[in-house]
């Protein structure tokens, strides 16, 4: 028997194997060997102090952009995945929005290669689903699917014509993939950069309303069921657009969805001033909606929390505000102001470490996301008792945007581990 | 803007958020500059030695000359950049074109800009000891043209408490209207009305204080003011309106609409007016008309909030 390491006296949270308490939990050979007793004939070990921690599965990302290839003056997977790794992530699953598109097996590459190369967690592509994202002609779905992209995705570029959108769900369907999409409705959104409402209306920016999101969505679903295609709805921004996938699923779509940790923590009056770190897409909307995702969450009904990270350089930041570009530096701070959600009472903790884990690895079809024995030793040890300041300093990201900087966040990851390799230690 | 309520007056970024004590302030400052124009000197040597930019990334005649006459009766030296058809043209970036400008030790900026928030943005960025003022940014703020408008009212009036005060026209995309809500709620007008299709009122307009009027008539029945506004040229045809012969049909002020307004109403215009659009010459020209005085008021109120932002005159330093 090979090392073994021991993560002794933490509270483990493992929601798809229904677990909660203080056990040690023992990893050997970079998988998940036992709970409680340490498995017999083991030797050699490695001990992990947990206590006082959480002790959860590794976190699965739904959208995570590296900027590389493409804008690599940005971030890089090295860079990023070192962000990922401070931050708990284990798994991160990259948009097809790069540059050039992934819409090629060679892009493919070229991630799993840099991928590699940093070691520090595992990361899976969405491929392309229109080629270069233009919403005309099929990307070569299957050869994506082969060289292991999870699922097809056209990112943030709507397809506006619904023949295109139905022979692309079609396609997708024929192949067992799922779609991802990002919903919005490209003439409601046309030239807004915030919510449409008495926020965005004071402050002069071009306002964005709820039925970008809900037509569009309302428009997928109808061809979603027409195609029978598996598809995901991310960065859900209306409590309106919750209420459409519920009912879809109760009609007995298959589909999913997700919200960013922004999306929950922050709404439209969180723009004063002029907060550039705060132009999201979808932008940050009312406390009603912000609400409405919460209560998705807390209900199951959205099925996982993503950070949605983006990391921008100074001057894609440095532009009045509707010039700005849009996104959030977020991988570091989505475990922490989630937990802190749990503690506020806003969410329940087992639903929001499984919106963290189990059920974004199930969207995505990967056996990660829990601690089951057997499973890959993707673990995540937590320490809710520090406290750390959000700033250009103490973020590894080389994205400095957060929407939180300045903001003391409670607990920080003590330790990851990426199959029972510790990837990080603070 | 907050940032101006919240120490001394350094920039003049939006009216919102000032207090009642500070528009005040301004309005008088500015009343005792009125006299000057007509008077054969013209000058006053309060910013002598002083370097003004007139910084405009959008086309402005009435604006830029007036502030451009604001800051040469005041004795400063001024510098005319029209950027939209310089600079940035080439790719400079709006912050490489401050920094080259900053470079040249000027003592303020009077910034117009298509972006809302981008005076606000300026002034983040500029040394201290730099001033920054406002004149109009995208759809958000035109606090001078605020000013001048309720300088003009308080001639009229001598009040602004108990006055009914009509906004009239494509609000959504309008920066004085903004403005001037934010001025005339502060001052003390509590039935102010917004009157517009329901294309060019903006979502939650209600939440700074208005009354939304969508039938002209009724907008206009009983008020003391009638502030018109501009209608841009690109939004007079597409899915906001139909034509501008429709929109002078339902919302042009013509002497009858007016007549609904009380006897001695008055009628304000930013300018310039596109006549038969949004007002009728009769109206334009006519007795009640103040279109003209205020281009000579907006000379004195500038010239007020560029002195008092340069610290030329004590007192704005509300929290100091």
């Amino acid at each position: 028997m090979n090392r073994l390491i021991s993560i002794r006296g933490g509270r483990v949270v493992d929601p798809a194997n229904g677990i909660d308490r203080l056990l040690d939990l023992h990893l050997v050979d970079g998988r998940i060997a036992s709970l409680g007793a340490a498995p017999a004939g083991a030797g050699g070990a490695e001990e992990i102090d947990a206590s006082g921690c959480l002790v959860m599965p590794g976190v699965v990302d739904l959208s995570v952009r590296t900027c590389e290839p493409g804008a690599e003056h940005k971030a890089t997977i090295a860079s990023e995945l070192a962000a990922a790794a401070r931050a708990g992530v284990t798994t991160i699953c990259i948009p097809p929005d790069t540059r050039p598109i992934l819409d090629t097996p060679a892009v493919v590459e070229l991630i799993h290669a840099r991928t590699e190369a940093a070691a520090l967690a595992r990361v899976v592509c969405l491929g392309a689903l229109t080629r270069k994202l233009e919403g005309a002609v099929l990307a070569e779905m299957a050869a994506l699917a082969h060289i292991g992209c999870v699922g097809v995705s056209n990112a943030r570029a709507p397809i506006e014509s619904t023949a295109v959108q139905r022979r692309a769900f079609e396609y997708a369907a024929n192949f067992g993939l799922t779609v991802f999409i990002q919903a919005e409705d490209p003439w409601l959104a046309a030239e807004g950069a915030a919510h449409e409402g008495a926020v965005a209306t004071r402050l002069g920016i071009p306002g964005i309303p709820e039925t970008a999101e809900t037509i569009a969505l309302a428009r997928d679903l109808l061809l979603i069921e027409q195609t029978g295609v598996r598809a995901h709805f991310g960065r859900l921004s209306t409590a309106q657009g919750v209420r459409l996938v519920t009912a879809a699923r109760r009609r007995g779509l298959r589909v999913t969805s997700d919200v960013s940790l922004q999306h929950l923590e922050l709404t439209e009056h969180d723009l004063e001033g002029y907060c550039v770190h705060r132009h999201l897409r979808p932008p940050l909307r009312s406390r009603a909606d912000r609400d409405g995702l919460r209560r998705g969450v807390a209900r199951g009904l959205i099925d996982a929390i993503c950070s949605d990270h983006e990391p921008q350089d100074r001057d894609a930041k440095a532009a009045p505000f509707a010039a700005s570009e849009p996104g959030a530096s977020a991988l570091e701070t989505l475990l922490p102001l989630t937990l802190s959600l749990v503690r506020e009472g806003v969410l329940p903790l087992g639903m929001a470490v499984a919106a963290l884990t189990s059920r974004p690895a199930g969207i995505l079809g990967l056996p990660v996301g829990h601690l089951g024995v057997g499973a890959p030793a993707d673990v995540c040890v937590f320490d809710p008792a520090v406290e750390w300041v959000v700033s250009a300093a103490s973020l590894v990201s080389n994205g400095k945007n957060s929407p939180f900087l300045g903001r003391t966040v409670s607990g920080a990851v003590r330790c990851t581990l990426l199959g029972g390799r510790v990837v990080y230690h603070s | 803007m907050r940032e101006v309520g919240r120490q001394p007056l350094r920039h003049f970024l939006g009216v919102e958020g000032l207090s009642r004590e500070t528009l005040t302030e301004i309005l008088d400052t500015a009343e005792g500059f009125m006299a000057f124009g007509s008077r054969a000197v013209k000058k006053v040597p309060l910013l002598r030695g002083r370097t003004i930019v007139n910084l405009f990334f959008e086309p402005s005649t009435r604006t830029r000359t007036t502030f451009d006459l604001a800051a040469k009766r005041l004795s400063a030296d001024v510098l005319n950049l029209n950027v939209e058809a310089s600079s940035t043209r080439k790719g400079e970036s709006l912050l490489d074109t401050l920094w080259t400008l900053q470079a040249m030790n000027c003592d303020m900026f009077i910034v117009r800009h298509g972006l809302s928030g981008a005076a606000a943005f300026i002034a983040a960025h500029v040394a201290p000891g730099v001033r920054v003022i406002n004149a109009g940014d995208g759809r958000h703020e035109h606090p001078t043209q605020a000013m001048l408008d309720c300088a003009t009212i308080r001639r009229h009036k001598g009040r602004f408490e108990g006055l009914s005060v009509a906004i009239v026209g494509d609000i959504a995309h309008s920066r004085v209207a903004r403005s001037g809500i934010h001025a005339l709620r502060t001052l003390g007008v509590e039935d102010l009305r917004v009157v517009g299709p329901k294309t060019l009122i903006p979502v939650g307009i209600e939440e700074l204080g208005v009354s939304v009027y969508h039938v002209l008539e009724r907008g206009l029945e009983g008020v003391d003011v009638i502030c018109g506004l501009r209608l841009q040229q690109e939004r007079m045809q597409g899915a906001l309106l139909p034509s501008a012969a429709e929109y002078y049909r339902c919302y042009g002020l013509t002497p009858e609409r007016v007549a609904r307004a009380k006897p001695d109403a008055i009628v304000l215009h930013p300018g310039p007016i596109n006549r038969g659009v949004e007002i009728e010459s009769q109206v334009a020209d006519g007795p009640q008309s103040t279109i003209l005085e205020q281009v000579n008021i907006g000379i004195a109120v500038r010239m007020a909030i560029m002195s008092l932002a340069m610290g030329s005159n004590a007192g704005l330093a509300e929290d100091a």
